[in-house]
């Protein structure tokens, strides 16, 4: 059988289609099996073969906020990143300006110094940082968390918003100057509104970034200042099979960002890049 | 006119204080960030200081280094952690091009499917690390093992027999959505004249893949690189959660084999020589890397 050219099109274009679906279902399951598992009983979630349709129940998520008390972990996740977040952006903002406005003769080897630094393996300095926290009197607390999210992302916020503040041409800001602008208005009225999008996409990479960071949650904290992160990885303990229990758990601390990264996604992706798309 | 000249080089002193007064927060933090565990860490290193047994700390020079370094361990850890980090790497750029060039086709849904195949970067390492290891890859009960008895195979102990393997598994498929959404974008910008005259000319897929699209993708793909090692260098949550390191030092890496000494031994003389190995590896890593990557960052 013979085809035409746009009969070829049609065909190649629903083969791509499917073919795609197909790879993003299997790339997305394990996320769709762990929601579908939170709303099962605990055999139906070992069932042989896997259920596919089930009479639903929300008791594991009523089980989950009862027993762990979920909404004490999932604030200190939000406090500690949004926290995290805010230091490193009230550090880095002003930084990354004069930087990039004022660059001097060892700016960008400085970049390159703090790029390195975030090379440094966490466990290579854990036994001083734990050793510092404890002395302070600050295990179990969110305070000392903050301020490692805000210095373990700051490097990559630095980063992210550099390349951002370089790129706004400073021919505007010139000609601003020569109309009389002076530096507080050419802040006011142009360097801020161009530079928006760039600290919303570093605020919300350091965001997800701390939201899901274990390794300091786990060393650091204990009933106290928990995070979502560090409360999952207390559930790794084999003491049975509690996988709906666990994946509803799982799927709570997980749900928020999710939601909130395909929000952003456009956002996100533009500092990401670092400048490498024009 | 000397007068005046004076007055801007005045002006632009005070300039240069408040630019550098802007600097310094970010410059001074990272530095104490930097310098004050790390020169802990050394001090400790040459100690002999274990938690379970108070006493005075002896200087007793190199004998750490050697203790950690003949570890039976400190081998497969160090070859662990390399097999880690460029398995990884490789899997997900090579994947995520490939996805990157499949949705930049246009097809329905496209939007839904770019979602979906970016939510696994959202997922926390130690949610990860549980849906893998329990729903997907237990032996009696996971999802692999249904689909090997739906064909009559025995199913594979994922975690027992190849325990690297499905850590890799894990991070690289956190972490392939990373690369593509990074790829997506830079695909989005390019220039699409040039490909239609490539193929005009009677360029294949091939040719146009090898000559236009992956020199304008050199750079996105030197960051994805980058920001990937900084993370899989010291990988710990997917370890921590799964294997434990195990079985025996399968899955053991520096990170892993450095928390152990550390926390399951006490041994913070032992477990800070070992920090100073990984520091060291870190350092021969990023020399590499900034020299190859950095370049192309800053430029």
């Amino acid at each position: 059988m013979m085809l035409n050219i746009s009969q070829r099109k049609t065909v190649k274009h629903w083969a791509t289609g499917l073919f795609a679906w197909l790879v993003a279902l299997i790339l997305f399951f394990p996320i769709l099996w762990m929601i579908m598992t939170s709303f099962k009983t605990e055999l139906q979630a070992i069932s042989q073969p896997p259920l596919l349709f089930w009479e639903t129940t929300f008791d594991n998520y009523i089980l989950i906020q009862e027993r762990s008390d979920y909404l004490k972990y999932a604030f200190n996740s939000l406090y500690t990143s949004v926290g995290g977040t805010l230091l490193a952006l009230i550090i880095a903002v002003p930084s990354a300006y004069a930087m990039a406005f004022f660059p001097g003769k060892y700016t960008k080897d400085i970049l390159l110094w703090m790029l390195s630094t975030k090379m440094l393996p966490a466990v290579g300095v854990l036994i001083p940082i734990y050793m510092i926290t404890q002395m302070g009197g600050l295990l179990d607390s969110i305070y000392p968390l903050i301020l490692i999210f805000a210095l373990m992302n700051l490097p990559i916020i630095m980063w992210m918003l550099f390349t951002y503040f370089k790129e706004i041409p400073k021919e505007i800001l010139e000609a601003a100057r020569m109309d009389g602008a002076t530096t507080r208005d050419e802040l006011r009225h142009i360097v801020m509104p161009l530079s928006w999008g760039g600290i919303a996409s570093a605020g919300l990479l350091s965001l997800i970034l701390c939201w899901n960071e274990a390794f300091w949650s786990i060393q650091l904290t204990a009933s106290d200042a928990g995070t979502l992160a560090a409360l999952i990885a207390s559930y790794s303990s084999p003491e049975g099979l509690f996988w709906a229990k666990v994946s509803a758990a799982s799927t709570m601390a997980c749900a928020p960002i999710i939601v909130f990264g395909w929000f952003c996604q456009k956002q996100l992706v533009q500092g990401l890049t670092f400048g490498a798309v024009k | 006119m000397n007068s005046q000249s004076n007055i801007s080089t005045q002006v632009q002193h005070k300039w240069l204080n408040v630019v550098n007064l802007l600097k310094a927060p970010s410059i001074i933090l990272l530095l104490v960030w930097m310098i004050v565990p790390l020169s802990m860490t050394v001090y400790y290193s040459f100690v002999e200081y274990n938690l379970l047994y108070p006493g005075p700390k002896l200087f007793i020079g190199l004998e750490n280094y050697s203790y950690f370094s003949t570890d039976s361990a400190f081998f497969p850890a160090l070859f662990n952690t390399l097999v880690l980090v460029g398995s990884v790497l490789t899997i997900t750029v090579v994947l995520g091009l490939a996805l990157a060039l499949l949705v930049n086709q246009p097809f329905f849904g496209r939007g839904v499917v770019r979602v979906l195949l970016i939510s696994p970067f959202f997922i926390m390492p130690t949610v990860n690390a549980l849906i893998w290891k329990n729903m997907m890859m237990d032996p009696n009960y996971g999802i692999f093992s249904v689909i090997a008895d739906f064909f009559n195979v025995v199913p594979i102990n994922f975690l027992e027999d190849l325990p690297l393997a499905s850590i890799i598994l894990m991070v690289s498929w956190q972490w392939t959505p990373f690369a593509l959404l990074i790829f997506m974008t830079s695909l989005q910008s390019q220039d699409t004249e040039q490909k239609e005259a490539a193929q005009l000319d009677g360029a294949g897929f091939w040719s146009i893949f090898r000559f236009l699209t992956l020199p304008h993708l050199a750079r996105p793909i030197a960051i994805v690189v980058m920001i990937q090692t900084i993370f899989h260098l010291s990988l710990f949550a997917e370890i921590f959660v799964t294997t434990g390191g195990g079985p025996g030092f399968a899955s053991t890496n520096l990170a892993w084999l450095i928390y152990r000494q550390a926390f399951l031994a006490f041994d913070v003389g032992v477990a800070s020589a070992g920090g100073v190995f990984a520091i060291i590896l870190a350092n021969i890593v990023a020399f590499f890397l900034i020299r190859a990557v950095g370049k192309n960052l800053t430029e």
